[in-house]
């Protein structure tokens, strides 16, 4: 009898009896034999107190963001957590329920989505956003895919900057590799941003989208309108990716700049680390794609007695009624994420972003002074590049030994460049946000100038 | 759902209409010199803020999502016997483990030794699920269940490729889930349906004639989506491995034989799990969860990268593996999902996992029993955690199976699945789940049976409901037509 088990052995007996059955196991008889399971060889079970003292125990083996200065970055940034967030979020009303496949008794979901999808796409400069993908990775993928349909499959090619996230370039190989699309990766140019003209160049007459990060991974704000011309300058679709959604508190997202998809990870919005997930995968795109867009949309309407109401709507795309000609294969979501994330934002308002993007900014070009003014090998890898609040310094080793050095001081300094491979410089990619304090950054520049 | 909530609320940007400056968020204070925006970013970038998004006071935004809430219903308002979604209790005792700071506060990317105990949380939870699975490895990476049936399709593509095999077609029953064809078609397969038997399993004679050389495999719900268990599934696997294919089985309804019988010992190749149904992970209004797939021995080479690998009593990320078929995402998994489902696993242990699909199987047996006579069943083999009635009595009184499902509302359960299996026409897939009292899975019963007399004696009661939610019927076709997708401003009054 088990406390997350309704029925105990009365119960049991007493159904067993109605049912004309001696025993569970009779009901069970349609299983072969062959297949059974015998008993599994799985700890004991355990009571609340011992299960918690158990978890606590692993929790406590973690060294924990809150106990040493960090820099990392790379994809995941930790901003301001408002306790609101989650005490929404541990609203068993949002957390118990599931998708509002039943609109009548789903407002409060739908309404959220409703929220988030409309300060999505205007942080984009887009019509439409849809109710979230995964994360930052799936969502390149997706729009990669989507581009591919828009352009009916006859475009096999989808151009790339290397200074969009690797992990995320990774994820793309893995799926278009099935699909027989083939992936051109072009570098970017010495001042780390992408180049437009090499994209174009690669782009040739077969690409059906080019796709670039902003700010890239290596920190590098990019010049969006070129990228965007170059892409339909060649007759493909333009994908601003973003890893940083804080960014949009003060750059313009690409929808702004033309391009078609603007997608990505919205970790950052009041959304934890959390050892890398769950995170949130953000979409969005232009009115007359959206027949083509993956995942969950919601769109207003009415009730029977004409009040506002809202829905889950252009289910056509979806993989329930389409089957194997879906937009994507998406059912779950990642709904609660969404929800993190418009209590963050509608907690901040339009100028709380705008504020917490500028003190990024800001913590950002006060540490880049630092460092220039450091000496000792320690520099940045593109001095007059733009930047928001993450940036390449290079040292006096290669970016694991300056990692592993500046850990042996007591400070998580950055992400090594080429952590997975690259062929920008070896160094550190360092972040900051507005959670940075004076302390870590005299802790960090402290511990940079012992290591030269 | 009787309750209406005491007010409607307005849509966040309809409040603070003046845009008045208010007392909002405060962030830590800025202790370097601020920057002009213009000087140091490309001019043409910057931007103003949100303008739609007003200042609002802390409880203005506490009271929007209260009031947002009060119009759901949840599995902690009542039974939620949605079919094939496993809408189970979700243990408290979960969400804390998930919230503490050694798991919350870690950043993917610092080094190993910083993070023993988040690895070894992915490896022992997968130990446990290739002993509930009977299965040589697992990947805890995917998102949900049709990520993990993406990354098990890739895995198949790749082990055929290894033994230089190209095969283009994957068979898939018609009374599958529309991810399992989906998932089929972005691993570059195609996906060939095979017509269920006469009884809603598969049909041995019709598998026989398909399953050609040009075949990569099968994609099998175990047990199906009517709830019924493939009674020939062992000849279905020998039948496929024989001719050169492998077995994709969705583990979407795991919870009715866990602890009893093991996939992998049925001839499994891949399955999915998905945490948030048969290991209780919240369902979050439409996610996150989480898609762990176990394979067999011939698949492991191929599971996706990174991984954690355990060397002594350390534990380390793989980063490459050169037959992989690659990572399936960011980093390494929906980890805090992970944590719930470890803490739930441990929670019950064997005896607990055993015991939980014994009673969700009773539970569905107790409401076929008790429901029979009033519905329709169109496939009459046992039934396992679910069954599939249908509206075939109702619609003698024009009365479908969304104006029962609508119905059900005002009696104050969620309805049941309706959008599939495609195999039954107007589709009420019905799964109580393991965690409610017993008196709460038979005032549904009752709550069905009312219904039921109801569409008889006054068909019109059911056309219009439900009467008593926070909205009535929803104009869904409206919706479509006029595609409404975000809030403009023009739309202030
Ligand atoms: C039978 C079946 N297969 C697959 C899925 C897909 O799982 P998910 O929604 O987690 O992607 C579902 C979920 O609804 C399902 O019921």
């Amino acid at each position: 009898m088990h406390r997350w088990i309704g029925g105990g052995p009365s119960d049991r007996r007493a159904i067993l009896s109605e049912l004309g059955k001696d025993s569970i196991d009779q009901l069970f008889e349609t299983i072969p034999a062959g297949v059974r399971a015998g008993d599994l060889d799985l700890p004991a079970p355990m009571d609340e107190t011992t299960l918690l003292t158990r978890l606590e125990g692993l929790a406590a083996e973690n060294v924990s963001l809150d106990v040493m200065p960090s820099f990392l970055g790379a994809g995941v940034y930790r901003h301001v957590e408002p306790a609101v967030v989650d005490a929404v979020l541990q609203r068993a009303e949002f957390f118990t329920s599931y998708t509002p496949y039943q609109p009548e008794i789903s407002q409060g979901t739908l309404q959220a989505i409703f929220e988030y999808q409309t300060i999505i796409s205007r942080l984009a400069g887009l019509d439409v956003a849809n109710a979230s993908l995964y994360d930052g990775a799936t969502a390149v993928v997706e729009a990669a895919l989507m581009a591919h349909r828009v352009l009916k499959g006859t475009r096999n090619r989808v151009v790339v900057s290397e200074a969009v996230h690797p992990m995320y370039r990774r994820v793309l190989a893995t799926y278009t590799s099935a699909l027989g699309i083939e992936v051109v990766t072009v570098p970017a140019g010495e001042d780390g941003r992408s180049d437009a003209q090499r994209l174009a160049d690669a782009a040739g007459d077969e690409a059906c989208c080019i796709v670039v990060q902003s700010p890239n991974f290596l920190g590098a704000v990019e010049d969006l309108s070129a990228v965007a011309g170059a892409a339909h300058g060649r007759g493909a679709l333009a994908v601003h990716v973003v890893a940083e959604a804080a960014s949009l508190g003060i750059l313009k997202g690409g929808g702004a700049h033309g391009f078609d998809i603007v997608c990505g990870e919205a970790q950052a919005f009041g959304i934890p680390a959390g050892f890398g997930g769950p995170h949130l995968g953000f979409f969005a795109t232009r009115t007359k794609l959206v027949r083509q867009m993956p995942g969950r949309l919601v769109g207003q309407t009415v009730d029977a007695e004409g009040q506002r109401a809202f829905c889950l709507t252009l289910a056509t795309r979806e993989q329930h009624i389409r089957r194997a000609k879906a937009t994507s294969n998406i059912c779950s979501n990642h709904g609660l994420m969404l929800l993190a994330a418009v209590v963050w934002l509608e907690l901040l308002g339009g100028k709380g972003l705008a504020e917490l993007a500028r003190a990024n900014l800001a913590r950002a070009e006060d540490l880049k002074r630092q460092i220039r003014a450091l000496g000792g090998g320690w520099k940045l890898a593109y001095p007059d590049t733009p930047t928001f609040n993450e940036f390449l310094v290079l040292g006096p080793a290669n970016g694991t030994k300056l990692q592993q050095a500046l850990l042996d001081r007591g400070v998580l300094g950055g992400v090594p460049s080429r952590l997975w491979g690259g062929s920008w410089p070896d160094g550190l990619l360092v972040a900051v946000t507005e959670r940075t304090t004076k302390d870590d950054v005299a802790a960090l520049i402290d511990a940079m100038e012992k290591i030269s | 759902m009787r309750r209406r909530p005491l007010r409607n609320e307005r849509l966040i940007f309809e409040h603070n209409r003046e845009r008045r400056a208010r007392g909002r968020y405060e962030l830590p204070p800025l202790d370097v010199p601020a920057v002009d925006a213009g000087s140091v970013l490309p001019e043409e970038q910057v931007r103003e803020p949100l303008a739609d998004l007003p200042d609002l006071g802390e409880l203005d935004v506490v009271q929007h999502f209260h009031r947002l809430s009060q119009m759901n219903f949840a599995v902690d308002e009542g039974l939620y016997p949605l079919g094939s979604c496993t809408m189970k209790y979700n243990p408290r005792v979960n969400e804390v483990a998930a919230r503490l700071g050694g798991f919350t506060a870690l950043h993917p990317l610092q080094p190993a030794s910083q993070v023993q105990g988040a690895l070894r949380v992915m490896w022992e939870l997968d130990q446990v699920l290739k002993t509930i699975t009977g299965m040589d490895g697992v990947t805890l990476q995917p998102a949900a269940g049709a990520h993990g049936e993406l990354a098990g399709m890739l895995m198949i593509r790749k082990a055929l490729e290894a033994r230089g095999e190209h095969r283009e077609e994957v068979l898939i029953p018609d009374s599958a889930h529309g991810t399992n064809p989906a998932s089929a078609t972005f691993a570059g397969f195609e996906a060939v349906e095979i017509a269920s038997g006469p009884d809603g399993t598969v049909d041995m004679e019709a598998l026989d004639r398909m399953m050609t050389d040009r075949v990569a495999g099968i994609m099998l719900t175990v047990p199906n989506t009517l709830g019924v268990f493939e009674p020939r599934i062992v000849e279905i696997a020998e039948l496929v491995h024989g001719r050169g294919g492998l077995v994709y089985m969705d583990g979407a309804n795991l919870n009715a034989f866990l602890g009893k019988a093991l996939p992998g010992a049925m001839g499994a190749d891949a399955l999915h799990i998905n945490l948030h149904k048969t290991f209780s992970t919240p369902h979050g209004g439409g996610g996150p969860g989480a898609g762990a797939v176990a394979v067999s021995r011939g698949l492991v080479p191929h599971l996706p990268v990174p991984r954690v690998i355990r060397d002594g009593d350390a534990f380390e990320i793989l980063w490459d593996d050169p037959a992989s078929i690659g990572p399936m995402r960011g980093f390494y998994a929906n980890f805090l999902i992970l944590v719930r489902a470890l803490t739930y696993i441990w929670g019950l242990g064997a005896e607990g996992l055993a015991e939980t699909a014994e009673v969700a199987v009773l539970y569905a047996n107790l409401v076929r029993h008790r429901l029979t006579s009033a519905y329709h069943l169109e496939y009459d083999a046992p039934s396992l955690h679910e069954v599939v009635f249908d509206d075939a009595f109702q619609r003698a009184h024009g009365v479908t199976n969304v104006d029962i499902s609508k119905r059900l509302l005002d009696y104050g359960f969620h309805p049941p699945t309706m959008s599939f299996p495609l195999i039954v026409h107007g589709a009420l897939m019905i799964e109580p789940t393991e965690s409610p009292a017993p008196e709460e899975v038979e005032a549904f019963c009752e709550a069905m049976l009312a219904i039921a007399r109801e569409a008889e004696e006054s068909p019109e009661l059911l056309h219009e409901a439900p009467h008593e939610t926070p909205v009535r019927r929803v104009d869904e076709v409206e919706a479509a037509r006029h595609p409404t997708l975000r809030w403009e401003p023009s739309e202030k009054s």
